[in-house]
């Protein structure tokens, strides 16, 4: 199972600051273990934000990104209170999916 | 002839995975309705930068001032390269993240249309030296913009 992942949404006047820290190896495909055998590839492929339960970001990704993957993005019109969540799956069928609340400006 | 780039691809591509990768894409697409994206697969399998533009229906994007790229002008570490991208375009619908001379261009791509601001940022692996291209959608028209980063060390293996 999957580990949990960090999110933090701060308001911003009316938009939320949403800082997402996902722990997730993304193996590239070509990286060697300590016995020189090739890990196979394993990487989040789909990422999807939602907003009190509308989609605002629906991200499509490749083995690429770094290992435990960060992602930033800002919501229009939020308050404080809104829910944010965030669901990924990657390409084992592997998925999960975290909630947080925006924290009103500090 | 031998192109040069040739080692690089077979070193960093991990081209025997591209077979298994769409069985395992539709499996995912099926059953995961709470992530209702498709996986561009002939996006992110490209291995040049112009068909991975071409897989995004980009063709020649139009190099734009209103997209604003944040990275580093030289990166220690290859494996780790915070990339921020700001789209003042109105109605930005869609952010791609491209690094030219990675052994697999397209790094991720972001549907933005509703509901959050045209910005993104995370953190992505490079090969090598290489302009970073941000390409943006808006109103159905491809805009582009590129910010050159240094390698010290690349993070593909």
């Amino acid at each position: 199972m999957a580990e949990p992942m960090k999110i933090r949404a701060t308001l911003q006047g009316d938009l939320a600051d949403v800082r997402i820290l996902i722990l997730h190896p993304m193996e590239t495909g070509t990286r060697k273990d300590s016995k020189g055998d090739i890990v196979p590839r394993h990487f989040i492929q789909n990422v999807a934000v939602t907003h009190n339960g509308k989609t605002v970001l629906d991200g499509q990704w490749s083995q690429a990104v770094s290992r435990n993957p960060f992602l930033g993005l800002r919501v229009k019109g939020a308050k404080a209170g809104d829910k944010i969540s965030v669901t990924w799956v990657d390409n084992k069928g592997d998925k999960r999916t975290d909630e947080a609340v925006v924290a009103p400006a500090s | 002839m031998i192109d040069p780039s040739r080692r690089t691809i077979l070193k960093c591509a991990g081209a025997f995975g591209a077979l298994t990768m769409g069985l395992v894409t539709g499996l995912v697409v099926k059953s995961s309705n709470a992530v209702a994206a498709q996986w561009n697969k002939a996006g992110f399998e490209s291995k040049a930068m112009a068909e991975a533009l071409k897989a995004l229906g980009a063709g020649t994007p139009v190099e734009s001032k209103d997209i604003v790229i944040t990275a580093p002008d030289i990166a220690e570490n290859g494996a780790v390269v915070p990339v921020a991208i700001v789209s003042k375009i109105p109605n930005t619908q869609q952010i791609s993240i491209i690094a030219e001379k990675n052994p697999r261009p397209l790094m991720a791509t972001f549907d933005v249309s509703s509901g959050s601001e045209g910005y993104v940022s995370t953190r992505i692996k490079m090969g090598e030296t290489s302009n970073v291209w941000a390409v943006v959608k808006a109103d159905g028209n491809f805009f582009a913009a590129k910010k050159e980063v240094k390698i010290t060390v690349g993070g593909c293996g």
